[in-house]
């Protein structure tokens, strides 16, 4: 079969052309010359030295709390969107609750982000409150972004899992409140987790809404990327490009292999 | 009675995401459109409100269409738009050539491999962006890696200009959105039974006409799906052209964003959200309606 030899050779080449560029700069991050081009040894200089930058350690520490936040509120949303849309067939607003879950996975995140901003002025001006903008404003323009991702993953596990359970442990006399805490939560917990994985990972990454939704003493992670990358490529960043890069795919792996398991799929189809 | 039959449950399951998204995710582009209409002032906000005390200390309406008509008369804007989408045609296009071999790959791979490989495929959607786009201008830039390799066996003799260039673009592009195309693709390729295209060679269909006939008419939901994914995002892309364009490649994303971070000229850049929104709403409907028409 040539044919099938033609699209192997294309999903091959595929996926070398996604995993090549940022192999090379795993590499180069250990390498001790200034640079790119030229090998001149193994070194974890460059680590230690981004160890010691404040800027960077700051900017490490705002975008650890408010992906944890944001990871947080999305899953508690998301858990309950996607549980209601797998489980219960008709309700009154499913249709306009499956178009506002679109919103953020379609929109362009320049607008996402400026509307957000807008939004956080309008109601400070209003309610004086949140006065400016800060990881909490961040925290909560992630979470909106990131909750479709976690209703995705809870609706495509819920689907698969029998409700017999639930509805033995409702037959045998527990109140929903109950079995809900019992029962449904502990058998979605694996799709729970991923999803906050995910939650996590995304915010980990956003540059363009953290940008518009921050204010002057949050500035994120790839905030800080940013801002040196426009300056020209350094070694310093080759290093933190790699921890990020390490990071996120060790909680992507846990999250598929939670998603996974048991029988899960990867993708609601 | 179930979780979600009890009906104060099932309201707070419903009621919860749905405020929280009318809040966060829609009421936000209502005052895009409304916020498009004022004007640049300093002070907070920077912007006028739409109903303000005139000289004679009455209530009036102070809103106006100046942006939208600043809009149209700088070309600007139109040159931004009109780039925006080419760029993002040629991107999508190029993704679904490359992708659609790659989903039917996984497809026909294998049954123990599949999930490995859809990881593999998946994992880059997830993993950084925007250390994806800095790992191209690393491999780009005039003393990058391409350029270095290619001086050392002698095949250039000055670096090639591949950085700050459309080239670069594309590639950025390509490379980012993938994974998007590859997704709904191969989500409906699974599902494709593959008898349907065996009947057709069968009686006698060649290998081309079965699949024009057979596989593209049946996986058209996931095309469909999958360049939306890809041509909406990146007609407002801005980290890409940014970091692997330079000054010369022309797009929305990088007007709208040194609008607002330059200028800090919040209510133009409200108007160039607003028609962004506007250029983007025609394919989403034309290709809906299609799909739904296909579907039918």
């Amino acid at each position: 079969m040539r044919s099938a030899r033609t699209i192997n050779f294309i999903l091959a080449a595929g996926l070398l052309f996604l995993y090549v560029p940022t192999l090379v700069v795993i590499v180069t991050s250990f390498n001790d010359s200034r640079l790119a081009g030229v090998w001149t040894g193994f070194s974890v200089r460059w680590y230690g030295e981004l160890m010691s930058d404040r800027q960077f350690l700051g900017a490490a520490a705002n975008s650890l709390i408010i992906a944890a936040g944001a990871a947080t509120l999305a899953t508690a949303l998301g858990t309950c969107a996607g549980l209601v849309l797998a489980r219960v067939n008709r309700f009154r607003l499913r249709t306009a609750l499956l178009g506002l879950l679109t919103i953020p996975l379609v929109l362009p995140e320049i607008v996402t982000g400026l509307s957000l901003l807008l939004l956080f002025v309008a109601v400070e001006q209003t309610f004086g409150w949140p006065s400016g903008r800060g990881l909490g404003t961040v925290m909560v323009a992630h979470a909106t972004l990131a909750m479709t991702y976690v209703t995705y993953a809870v609706q495509a596990r819920a689907v698969g899992t029998a409700r017999q359970y639930e509805e033995a442990a409702a037959d045998l006399g527990a109140p929903p409140l109950n079995v809900l805490t019992a029962v449904t939560l502990p058998m979605l917990l694996p799709a729970i987790g991923a999803g906050w994985l995910l939650a996590f990972v995304m915010s980990l990454d956003d540059l363009v809404i953290a940008s518009f939704t921050s204010g002057p003493q949050s500035t994120t992670l790839p905030m800080a990327v940013f801002s040196s990358v426009r300056l020209g490529v350094s070694p310093k960043v080759n290093a933190l490009a790699t921890l990020l890069v390490v990071l996120s795919a060790a909680c992507l792996a846990l999250a598929a292999w939670l998603q996974t398991r048991r029988g899960g799929k990867l993708i609601p189809t | 009675m179930t979780p979600l039959e009890s009906p104060g449950l099932q309201r707070a399951a419903v009621g919860l995401p749905f405020l929280w998204l009318l809040v966060f995710a829609f009421l936000p582009l209502l005052l895009i459109v409304k916020i498009s209409f004022s004007q640049m002032q300093l002070g907070v906000p920077p912007y006028t409100p739409l109903l303000g005390v005139n000289a004679d200390g009455e209530t009036a309406w102070q809103g106006g269409t100046a942006n939208y008509a600043f809009i149209a008369s700088d070309s600007l804007y139109a040159k931004a738009y009109l780039n925006s989408v080419r760029i993002a045609a040629i991107t999508t296009l190029l993704a679904l050539l490359i992708a659609f071999p790659m989903a039917y790959a996984i497809v026909r791979a294998p049954r123990r491999w599949q999930t490995s490989l859809l990881i593999l495929v998946l994992l880059p959607f997830w993993t950084s962006f925007l250390i994806r786009v800095y790992a191209w201008v690393g491999l780009l830039r005039p003393n990058g890696l391409i350029n270095s390799t290619l001086e050392a066996l002698g095949v250039i003799d000055e670096p090639l200009k591949l950085l700050n260039t459309e080239f670069a673009v594309f590639l950025g592009m390509v490379f980012c959105y993938l994974p998007y195309m590859l997704l709904p693709l191969y989500a409906r390729l699974e599902k494709l039974d593959v008898r349907l295209t065996e009947a057709a060679l069968d009686l006698g269909a060649s290998p081309t006409q079965a699949f024009w006939r057979i596989t593209v008419p049946l996986s058209w939901p996931g095309i469909v799906a999958g360049c939306l994914l890809v041509f909406v995002p990146a007609v407002g892309e801005f980290v890409i052209p940014e970091l692997l364009s330079g000054a010369d490649v022309l797009m929305i994303g990088k007007v709208m964003w040194s609008e607002f971070f330059t200028n800090r000229d919040w209510p133009l850049s409200a108007a160039v959200a607003t028609v962004l929104l506007l250029v983007l709403a025609v394919p989403v409907v034309v290709f809906q309606n299609r799909s739904s028409r296909s579907a039918a």
